[in-house]
């Protein structure tokens, strides 16, 4: 008996452990459907250079299940733009934790003959960095973190333009002047998309205020609905997320009452609440890199852009988005892609009142990149 | 803050782990720790999903789920009983099957909505009178048909281990497989039957997720409660009326964190998430320390039965 209680405790404890990595136990390895342009294509046994070039094999690497609706879907999605767009051959492995594992799963699409790799979660970098390295022939590209190499590549986009243009039209349609957002780890990346959402959202109304909970999980449908359910019953009548499930989709559509998307148009999950979707086009900037890497002008840099590129964008607004939102969205996103309006230029004041971002300034990339507070009308704490 | 709100989102949380530890105390009881509960709530939350988004019918949608969760079970029982092979490797393959095969047949699916038709059929009922009481009464009364299935199976599942032979017998094959053999009860028979009824169960518990609580497919819906559950088991010292108990506590302390963040009190989320199992440990110690035959578990838990070797 004592043994099996042994046993019981032992595998809790790696049960807890695996849990703590990731939300999914398990991972599943899909060999993506050849596109017929791409079979004929020689085997890349040897990566000599020209060979390369003509066969090259792309593999990906995604945080979550490709069905999560979200932020692997939308990888995903793009990773089909370009098999369609030029023809090549990709590779997939879903819901690889962001661990030392992620190098086995890179090496082990290189000896599958893979010569570019998208590895498309944060957690991945320090991995990814030192595999780049041992593998100096193949190409990698690293989602949403910071660190370089000769190789490897570091890029992602300005998803907190679109959250300014979701803020807006949130802003726009709120009645009890009280918006929630269910967050998940406070990182700046979350906290730049809270901002951002926040500033959008006070642009056409000052007196709305953002309320934020953190969720501390990317992938957990129910928790994430839960946090939602939480943020109404405290008087929101409009749920914005940064999560990736839609789980708090489908609580403001149950309760009747709005919600914005993120990752990918989810106004499929909640046709009856959602005005509209932050969404991430991946696709195009797939194309355009992997045709460098075709053409041999690869260089490795630190890829940061938004509007202007196309990687991301606003889903369509639904018929529940308010009258007269789409003139404003249309104006705010013009005027950013043309620079004229920014974000996060001053006058930007924090949740204390004090003046972050003086008048006549902006923030820079760098001070952007290593958010740590919230604007003023952001009620929660980053802890 | 509002008590009464908190506590019936508890309830909910709680409830997929209700079913799932249920499952789980239905394959100790007779002596086999299946880990592959969150395989089987998995199985269940896409069946029961499709199901019902194609029929729009909940009654079917929840067969179709119990009746997926039995099959994934059956593959552990055949395993585990008839071919005596490691129970906790089987377990564990049994969950990573179910995550690919329900991330295999959800595919088409990510993104569909259970139609109004099935969510309103399992939609909240008031009780008369209980839900009056207070404090606890709407909460716990004004449910989900659902979640009243949960507390009836828990209700019963205590009568039937305590109080009656059938039940008894399977104390009996749990606590010493080759004593029953010998009273001339069918060990293997009675192993099958409860271990594929636990996996109903827990098949059940996911289709609580998918049907009720999110109600959307997503690949991974479970999220790692079949785990939670499998601590529940212990916590609940293989007594279903004490699941009830623990799946709400655990399903509270689940979400307390975002109610504790908007009323303004912050308490770490990685705090709240370790009680669960902190609480669990502590459990597990006090049990091992007084032998008290209540909350100890089936003496043969884990341990398959060779009858030649009796």
């Amino acid at each position: 008996m004592k043994k099996t209680l042994l046993k019981v405790g032992a595998l809790l404890m790696a049960g807890m452990l695996v849990l703590s990595g990731c939300a999914s136990t398990a991972t599943t390895t899909k060999e993506a459907e050849k596109p017929a342009a791409a079979g004929e294509a020689a085997e890349p046994e040897k990566k000599e250079a020209d060979e390369a070039a003509k066969a090259v094999k792309v593999g990906f690497i995604y945080v979550g299940p490709t069905g999560d609706g979200g932020w692997s879907y939308a990888h995903d999605q793009g990773r089909k733009y370009l098999e369609e767009k030029l023809g090549v051959e990709t590779i997939i492995k879903e819901s690889v934790p962001e661990s030392q594992e992620v190098e086995a799963v890179a090496a082990d699409m290189i000896d599958q003959g893979c010569n570019v790799i998208f590895a498309t979660s944060f957690g991945y970098m320090d991995y990814i960095e030192k595999i780049s390295k041992e593998f100096p022939e193949v190409k990698f590209f690293h989602c949403s973190g910071y660190k370089t190499t000769e190789n490897m590549t570091a890029y992602f986009g300005r998803i907190y333009q679109a959250r300014y243009l979701s803020g807006i039209v949130a802003g726009m349609k709120t009645e009890t002047n009280q918006i929630g957002y269910v967050a998940a780890m406070p990182i700046p990346e979350v906290i730049r998309g809270i901002n951002a959402f926040t500033l959008g959202a006070q642009s056409v109304n000052p007196d709305v205020k953002v309320k934020v909970v953190w969720t501390n999980t990317w992938y957990d449908p129910a928790k994430e609905k839960d946090a939602a359910i939480a943020l109404l019953d405290g008087g929101a009548d409009v749920i914005a997320q940064h999560q990736d499930t839609a789980g708090p989709q489908q609580a403001a559509e149950e309760r009747g009452v709005w919600s914005v998307g993120y990752n990918s148009d989810m106004s499929s999950f909640a046709p009856k609440a959602n005005l509209t979707s932050a969404v991430w086009n991946w696709g195009p900037y797939y194309v355009e890199k992997v045709q460098s890497v075709i053409d041999g002008t690869y260089k490795s840099e630190s890829y940061w852009k938004g509007f202007e590129a196309g990687i991301v964008d606003l889903a369509p607004l639904t018929a529940n988005a308010p009258e007269g939102a789409q003139a404003e969205v249309d104006a705010a996103k013009a005027a950013i892609i043309d620079g004229s309006l920014n974000p996060f230029a001053g006058p930007i004041k924090d949740q204390t009142g004090a003046v972050k971002v003086a008048e006549g300034s902006a923030m820079t990339d760098e001070e952007m990149l290593a958010f740590d507070w919230f604007v003023e009308g952001v009620e929660g704490e980053i802890k | 803050m509002e008590i009464s709100l908190f506590l019936s989102a508890a309830v909910i949380a709680g409830t997929p782990l209700l079913f799932a530890t249920l499952g789980g105390i239905l394959n100790e009881k007779v002596g086999n720790l299946n880990l592959g509960v969150e395989g089987m709530m998995l199985m269940g939350a896409v069946a029961g999903f499709i199901v019902g988004f194609k029929t729009n019918n909940a009654l079917l949608a929840m067969l179709a789920a119990g009746a997926i969760g039995a099959l994934g079970a059956l593959i552990y029982a055949v395993l585990t009983v008839s071919l005596h092979a490691n129970q906790v490797v089987t377990g564990l393959s049994l969950t990573i099957f179910g995550t690919g095969f329900s991330g295999f047949l959800g595919q088409k699916m990510v993104g569909q909505v259970i139609s109004d038709q099935v969510k309103l059929s399992l939609a909240p009922i008031r009780i008369p009178l209980l839900s009056k009481i207070p404090v606890i009464g709407e909460p716990l009364f004004n449910q989900s048909s659902f979640v009243y299935l949960g507390y009836i199976s828990a209700i019963l599942l205590f009568v039937y281990f305590l109080y009656t032979n059938w039940g008894l017998n399977a104390r009996m094959v749990g606590e010493n497989p080759a004593a029953a053999d010998a009273a001339g009860i069918h060990v293997n028979l009675y192993k099958y039957i409860h271990i594929l009824i636990g996996g109903a169960f827990c098949g059940l518990g996911g289709a609580f997720l998918s049907l009720v609580y999110v109600p959307a497919w997503q690949e991974g819906i479970t999220a790692g409660r079949g785990w939670i559950a499998v601590a529940l088991v212990i916590f609940a010292g293989w007594n279903p009326l004490k699941a009830i108990l623990g799946g709400f506590l655990f399903g509270g302390l689940d979400i307390l964190g975002f109610r504790l963040q908007g009323a303004g009190l912050s308490v770490n989320q990685y705090f709240l998430d370790m009680v669960p199992y902190a609480v669990t440990i502590v459990v597990l110690v006090i049990a091992g320390i007084k032998k008290n035959s209540l909350n100890a578990p089936p003496k043969s838990l884990g341990n398959a039965y060779f009858r030649e070797e009796r």
